[in-house]
C-alpha cells in the first residue's frame, strides 16, 4: 500500500513491517518522530511489541542488548548525541553478537549546535562493529531495516546493524512509500529464533570474562561474521527483489559508471542530487558517474577496487571530517585500492557539513575539478566547499 | 589452554550467574546498620550498586557475601543509620 510519509514514518513502518517485538527508545530529544509513531502502534494494538521508555540512550541500547539476549526481535532509535552516548554499549551489542537493528537519523555534532543532517555521528561509530547502511530515499530506509534483520539474524553472522537517514532531508521530508504486504514480509522474515538465548529459570552469564589466552578468538569470530556479511547483504538484496521487485545496488551502488571517466563517490541523500547532475552533465557529453556508498561497514573493498579499474578520476564527498586526518569515506576508499592494479587520481571534497545544502551547483563543481585531476593526478588535500571566506567553486 | 575460535561459542556463556564470585571478598569497609535508628526508607535498598540488600520487614539486611563496602548505604541514609568499619579494626 502506498502512502505518503517522512522518512521517521518510514522507519516505524518498517520496524512495524519486521514485527519488531521490544522497542526500548529514550523518548525526548534528540528522539524523532520515529518512536513516537512505534509507540502510537504500540498503543493501538497495531504492532504486538513491548516498548520501553528508558532515562538515557545509554539505558536504551542496554535494554535493547537485555532484550536480545533474551531472544526478541529488537529495535531502537536515536540521532546524534543520543548515538554518541550509546557508544559503550554499541560494543556490548556487536561483541554479544546481537542482531539489534537501530536507525540512526544522521545529524551533525554540537558544539555549535545543530540539528541538520551531517555524518559525524555515524562516521564517529563506525569501530563499533555494527554493520552501517545509509540510505538514500525513504522508500530505501524501509526496505533496509526488513532486510537488515534477516542480514543480522543470520547464523554465520549474528551482528547488529545501523540504519542511516539523514536528518530533515530524509527524517521529516516526505514522498511516497510503499508499505509492503505483511504476509509478503513475514514469508521474506522468519521470526528471530537464536541458538543460545537466556531463558527464564535457567540463569546463565553472558559475556563473562576471558583472559588474554581467549579474548582474540572471540574477535577473530567478529571479524569473519562481518566479512561474510559482505555476500549476505547481496543475497538478501537478491531474494527482497524477488519478492518486492525492489534493490538498491548491494554495497556500493553505481550510476552511469560502467563507461564513466569520473566517479564521485557518496553516500546518503545527496546522492539522489548527484544523480540529476550525471543526468546532466552526461546530455552534455561528459562520461560522469555516481558510487553511492550503501554499506559503510562491512566495507565494500571489492566494489572499489573493481571501479578504480573503470574510471581515472574518484572524487569523494564526505558529509563529516576526521580532524587530523580527511574524510573518512575517503581515507579508507585510498587505503582500498592501494594494492588495486589500477588506481585513479583521488581527491576529497567536504560539503554539507551541519545540513548546509549541497546544491547540484556543488556537485558540478565537484565534477569538472576531479576531471581535470585526471591529467595533473591527485590532490593530496581535502577541498572543503562551499565554505564562506574560502574561493566559491561556480560551474 | 586456548581453544580454536572454532570450539567457541559467539559470546563468552558461563552456565553458572555471576553470583558464584563473592565479591565481598574485596571489602575493606563494612556497613555496621543500627537497624533501631532505621526509619525503613529503603534508599540504601535502592542505592546499592551491588544488588547486596536485602529488606527483611522494610529494614536493610546486608549480604556480605557481595557487599564490596563503598559506603554509598551509609552516605545515602538520612537516618544515618549506617557506620562504615574498617574490617581489620574488628
Amino acid at each position: 500500500m502506498r502512502k505518503v510519509m517522512t522518512g521517521n514514518y518510514a522507519s516505524a513502518y518498517g520496524a512495524k513491517a519486521a514485527r519488531a517485538e521490544v522497542i526500548p527508545a529514550y523518548p525526548i530529544t534528540p528522539q524523532t518522530s520515529i518512536v513516537e509513531k512505534l509507540a502510537e502502534f504500540v498503543s493501538t494494538g497495531e504492532l504486538k511489541a513491548k516498548f520501553v521508555p528508558v532515562e538515557s540512550e545509554h539505558s536504551a541500547m542496554a535494554a535493547c542488548v537485555s532484550a536480545s539476549i533474551l531472544g526478541a526481535r529488537t529495535y531502537t532509535a536515536t540521532s546524534s548525541h543520543g548515538l554518541a552516548l550509546m557508544h559503550e554499549v554499541l560494543m556490548w551489542a556487536s561483541n554479544a553478537r546481537l542482531p539489534v537493528v537501530m536507525t540512526n537519523v544522521s545529524r551533525a555534532m554540537a558544539p555549535p549546535w545543530s540539528v541538520w543532517a551531517d555524518h559525524m555521528d555515524s562516521v564517529a561509530e563506525r569501530d563499533t562493529g555494527w554493520m552501517q547502511f545509509f540510505c538514500e530515499s525513504n522508500q530505501e530506509v524501509l526496505d533496509t531495516i526488513i532486510m537488515a534483520y534477516k542480514v543480522c539474524e543470520s547464523r554465520g553472522i549474528m551482528l547488529p546493524a545501523m540504519i542511516i537517514e539523514d536528518a530533515f532531508i530524509l527524517s521529516h521530508t516526505s514522498e511516497p512509500v510503499d508499505v509492503p504486504d505483511q504476509d509478503t514480509v513475514d514469508s521474506f522474515l522468519p521470526s528471530y529464533d537464536p541458538e543460545i538465548k537466556l531463558e527464564i529459570g535457567k540463569p546463565m552469564g553472558f559475556g563473562s570474562l576471558v583472559r588474554p589466552d581467549q579474548y582474540m578468538e572471540f574477535r577473530y569470530k567478529s571479524m569473519l561474521a562481518m566479512r561474510e556479511a559482505r555476500d549476505r547483504i547481496v543475497s538478501v538484496e537478491d531474494e527482497f527483489r524477488q519478492a518486492f521487485g525492489r534493490s538498491y545496488g548491494g554495497l556500493l551502488d553505481e550510476y552511469m559508471c560502467d563507461d564513466a571517466e569520473v566517479a564521485l563517490v557518496a553516500a546518503g541523500s545527496v546522492a539522489g542530487t548527484v544523480r540529476t547532475v550525471v543526468d546532466k552533465l552526461r546530455a552534455k557529453g561528459m562520461k560522469v558517474g555516481l558510487a553511492r556508498i550503501r554499506a559503510f561497514r562491512p566495507f565494500p573493498f571489492q566494489e572499489f577496487q573493481s571501479l578504480a579499474g573503470r574510471v581515472s578520476g574518484m572524487a569523494v564527498l564526505d558529509r563529516s571530517f576526521t580532524h587530523g586526518a580527511a574524510g573518512a569515506f575517503f581515507t579508507e576508499i585510498q587505503g582500498a585500492l592501494y594494492d588495486a592494479p589500477k588506481r585513479p587520481a583521488m581527491k576529497n571534497y567536504i560539503a554539507g557539513l551541519g545540513g548546509r545544502d549541497i546544491t547540484p551547483d556543488v556537485i558540478e563543481g565537484i565534477f569538472e575539478d576531479i576531471l581535470v585531476r585526471c591529467e595533473r593526478g591527485s590532490d593530496p588535500e581535502p577541498e572543503w566547499l562551499d565554505v564562506a571566506g574560502l574561493p566559491r567553486r561556480r560551474s | 589452554m586456548s581453544r580454536s575460535y572454532e570450539d567457541i561459542p559467539l559470546t563468552p556463556i558461563s552456565d553458572t550467574p555471576s553470583t558464584v564470585n563473592m565479591t565481598g571478598l574485596w571489602r575493606v569497609f563494612r556497613p555496621v546498620v543500627d537497624l533501631d535508628k532505621c526509619r525503613k526508607c529503603t534508599l540504601c535498598w535502592k542505592f546499592c550498586p551491588d544488588a547486596a540488600i536485602e529488606l527483611v520487614d522494610g529494614k536493610p539486611n546486608i549480604d556480605l557475601r557481595y557487599c564490596k563496602g563503598c559506603g554509598i548505604c551509609a552516605n545515602e541514609c538520612p537516618a544515618e543509620c549506617i557506620i562504615m568499619v574498617k574490617e581489620e579494626a574488628e
